[in-house]
């Protein structure tokens, strides 16, 4: 009997053991558990499952992610010179930084958006904004290189844009700084009501994607956060949402505070083309810049626009109406049917959502609750679709799921909550580190969301990561919403802070990138595209080197008659038409960057030489076996010399 | 026997041979179509890629042409007139010499191909940037199989008749056949 009920003990304790150990497991394992390791893991060799476009924020750039895996797979030189691939450096896309403040080397980016057809994501191009220096960028994605530029005219802070309207008719690019309209020497304190807000509409080109500023609407001079057009039966429609409508001027962070409701405001553009048909718009002087590149020179222009047209909405009725809403509103987002626009209240406890239905339904009935400079404002309770209480502190954006669900980042409580459209409940919640801003979906923000992942990118990650002294990256966090319940898969560090983020299929973009430029089509004024047309000229003291660069050489590598003085462009052609083998170049005390040249194409660097002597050049990327011997002598002689023009290879 | 005559003329639309090179490198493999009359890129820029590689140790460039692109259609086209006076004429007797004829020709043919592939693999130009020997201290050749699979440093080449040959083959093969039939009738 007692020895029974020792191994009775026995068999307790073990099994107590046992189910100890499954317990803890389960707690500090829940990542292995749930096999969320396997969900991101992408083998080697595999691509992953999505793109993802996340700006780079001050950065100036745009970051191209794989998903899941959230491996950095290119950063693509946008609104900053960027001297590893000499974009901003040589002097075909310089042009592109061009302003009418000058040559701007950098910006701050904030929300890329994909070009669409029919409400779906097409992977054609990708537009987003320069906040600073009010700037639109055009990323062709069969290159993945900025193709365009677009200077604002009449704004100043271009933070609510570029979104995309459901057909790429319009890229939208609203202004968060009223400004005076034209510029003029005005005392700060004279703000309210001289100062006014711009609402841009940049058409763009079916074909080729090419932006031109249609017209500008001109608003009261609130702050204009952020914008998404309708979609669906609210196409036709796009909603901003505003705050400091106190048109304070200083000290926001308490005299933009003090209105219980700032608004939304609704634009009617269809009604606005009406108005640009019938002639109803003023054309403004005004100047702005707009930069192209073209593919086939492999080169960018620079033209300075002299004239905008303008739509006062004021005093053309049914432009505008506001929508009130709750506490400084900052994410505006619409869901996938095109009924129900979401104003994220940043400093509310609750989340608004207007029905658009109801909107119509009271300007139809002219149901209005007084106007703001002749813009008729709704009745609150008249657009209200719903609102979700008290879903977390500090809601900031939404997105969409394909099941009628919606994702909201909360900065100050740090969280996502996941939601139900329509009946307003709150599904899920879970933590994120730390204080999301926006938050992207696959699709997201379009007619056609893929709601497998949720992608919040943090502003601040304190300890979560090694640290690296005082500054710290930001970060994403990768969540699995196919589950009632949102997962957390994963966090990887980002470039910059991004802001929002375009996530789409891979395959609707991987076919069409290219792959080399044809040489046969390069259309560049100085390429030398065969070894024949290899030469050196000089014309005063500007000297032209027309170099080529192929498997292992530089053609030529040998150049003397140089001068100090001289001003020297190196115009250097990849011949090579093979996938991934591009050449660098470098010379010795070039005040620029290197040159970093794709199978095809041309670019040119321009070196000032100034000590007398013999001097190197190579190849800076390792194409080949024989790239270090890809390399070269340049010789200076001093100014007043008569060395001869002379260039060589293999002699 | 028309059929087997008129089934080479498909050498005009289809290529003879096709060389293919694979390594890690080039997860699209590089390939040569070799045509009656041309050298022909199997993807685009495949034959310019193939010269760059083959510089290193010292291969000469693929030509743009070889005499051969001159003579092989007029054999073709003569061949072609002799067999269909042979079919006209309906003597299942010169059936068999048109067989014999077309089979000496392929050989040729195929001999001339070896040829040059032996002189594009083993000619080498002596400043080659890189340089191999044999175990036994031969310098190393890197000529393409004739007919098969081999591997040559970091590539596997393989080389392989295509769609042309074997309408060739096939017509050859029904001349053949034609005589066959042509003296069972007769008997």
């Amino acid at each position: 009997m007692k020895k029974f009920s020792y191994i009775t003990m026995a068999f307790v304790a073990l099994a107590t053991a046992f189910s100890g150990c499954k317990d803890q497991g389960g707690k500090s394992n829940g990542a292995l558990s749930s096999n969320a390791a396997e969900r991101v893991y992408v083998e080697p060799g595999k691509y992953d499952e999505f793109y993802a476009f996340l700006s780079g924020g001050f950065s100036g750039q745009l970051a191209v992610y794989g998903i899941p895996s959230g491996r950095l797979l290119k950063v693509v030189p946008v609104f900053s010179q960027d001297p590893e691939k000499a974009y901003g450096y040589n002097e075909e896309t310089k042009p592109l930084l061009n302003t009418t403040h000058g040559f701007i080397p950098w910006d701050d980016t904030h929300h890329p958006d994909m070009s669409q057809t029919n409400g779906v994501l097409d992977g054609r191009w990708i537009f987003m904004n320069g906040n600073n220096t009010p700037r639109v960028a055009r990323v062709d994605l069969t290159t993945f290189e900025t193709a365009e530029i677009m200077e604002i005219p009449n704004s100043a802070c271009n933070h609510s844009s570029a979104f995309v309207t459901e057909n790429t008719e319009y890229v939208i690019a609203g202004t968060r700084f009223a400004v005076p309209i034209p510029q003029k020497d005005i005392a700060i304190s004279e703000r309210k009501g001289n100062f006014k807000a711009s609402l841009s509409f940049i058409s763009i080109d079916k074909d080729n994607g090419g932006m031109d500023l249609a017209f500008q609407i001109r608003v009261p001079g609130f702050d204009y956060d952020l914008v998404h057009p309708g979609r669906g039966k609210s196409h036709g429609w796009v909603f901003f949402t505003t705050y400091n409508t106190e048109e304070a001027h200083t000290l926001l962070e308490v005299n933009a505070s003090q209105n219980d409701k700032d608004f939304i405001a609704a634009i009617n553009w269809k009604k606005a083309e009406e108005y640009i048909k019938e002639g109803k718009f003023k054309t403004e002087a005004t100047q702005y810049a707009h930069n192209v590149y073209d593919e086939e020179t492999h080169m960018a222009t620079s033209t300075i626009k002299k004239e905008v047209r303008v739509l006062d909405s004021s005093e053309l009725p049914g432009l505008v109406y506001y929508l009130p809403t709750p506490k400084s509103p900052h994410g505006c987002d619409v869901d996938p049917t095109g009924e129900y626009i979401v104003g994220n209240g940043k400093l509310s406890a609750d989340l608004t959502v207007h029905s658009f239905s109801k909107m119509i339904d009271a300007i139809e009935n002219k149901k209005f609750d007084g106007e703001a400079y002749g813009n008729p404002i709704l009745n609150f309770e008249d657009v209200l679709g719903g609102t979700v209480i008290q879903p977390g502190l500090g809601p900031l954006h939404t997105e969409f799921d394909d099941k009628g669900n919606a994702y909201t980042t909360f900065f100050i409580s740090s969280e996502v909550v996941k939601w139900k459209v329509g009946t307003w409940e709150i599904l899920d919640r879970k933590p994120t580190y730390y204080s999301p801003g926006h938050l992207s979906v696959p699709g997201g923000n379009s007619r056609k969301p893929w709601g497998k992942y949720v992608l919040a990118m943090n502003k601040i990650t304190k300890d979560r990561y090694l640290p690296t002294g005082p500054e710290l990256t930001q970060s994403a966090q990768l969540y699995d919403i196919t589950g009632e319940k949102m997962e957390l898969l994963s966090d990887f560090p980002t470039i910059g802070e991004p802001h929002y983020a375009s996530m789409v299929p891979a395959d609707i973009i991987q076919p069409k990138s290219k792959k080399i430029y044809k040489l046969s089509e390069n259309k560049h004024p100085h390429a030398a595209t065969t070894d024949a047309a290899v030469k050196v000229e000089r014309d005063g003291n500007e000297v032209r080197v027309y170099m080529t660069m192929i498997r292992s050489h530089l053609n030529p590598d040998n150049i003397e008659g140089i001068k100090v003085g001289d001003k020297v462009y190196f115009h250097l052609t990849n011949l090579e038409q093979d996938f991934d083998v591009p050449h660098g170049f470098a010379v010795i005390g070039a005040e620029n960057s290197e040159l970093l040249v794709m199978p095809g194409q041309t670019e040119t660097l321009v070196w000032y030489p100034k000590k007398v002597g013999v001097w190197p050049f190579y190849c800076t990327d390792f194409c080949s076996a024989l790239h270090q011997e890809m390399q070269g002598y340049i010789r200076v002689s001093p100014a007043n010399s008569n060395t001869e023009l002379n260039w060589s290879l293999g002699e | 026997m028309f059929l087997g005559v008129l089934l080479p003329l498909l050498l005009f639309v289809f290529p003879l041979w096709k060389i293919t090179l694979e390594a890690p490198q080039y997860p699209t493999s590089l390939g040569m179509l070799i045509y009656i009359n041309d050298f022909a890129d199997a993807h685009p820029h495949d034959i310019k890629n193939i010269n760059l590689m083959n510089h290193y140790v010292g291969m000469k460039y693929i030509p743009n042409a070889i005499p051969e692109f001159k003579i092989f259609p007029y054999g073709i086209v003569i061949t072609t007139v002799i067999g269909l006076i042979i079919a006209f004429m309906g003597n299942h007797k010169w059936y068999l010499y048109w067989f014999i004829m077309m089979v000496l020709v392929s050989a040729a043919g195929l001999i001339d191909f070896y040829i040059w592939e032996h002189d594009y693999g083993h000619n080498l130009d002596p400043r080659a940037i890189l340089k191999f020997t044999n175990e036994d201290g031969t310098a190393m050749g890197f000529q393409p199989p004739f007919f098969g699979t081999k591997h040559i440093l970091n590539f596997t080449a393989h080389s392989y008749p295509r769609l042309g040959a074997y309408f060739l083959a096939l017509g050859i093969a029904l001349g053949l056949v034609a005589y066959f039939v042509g003296k069972r009738e007769k008997s």
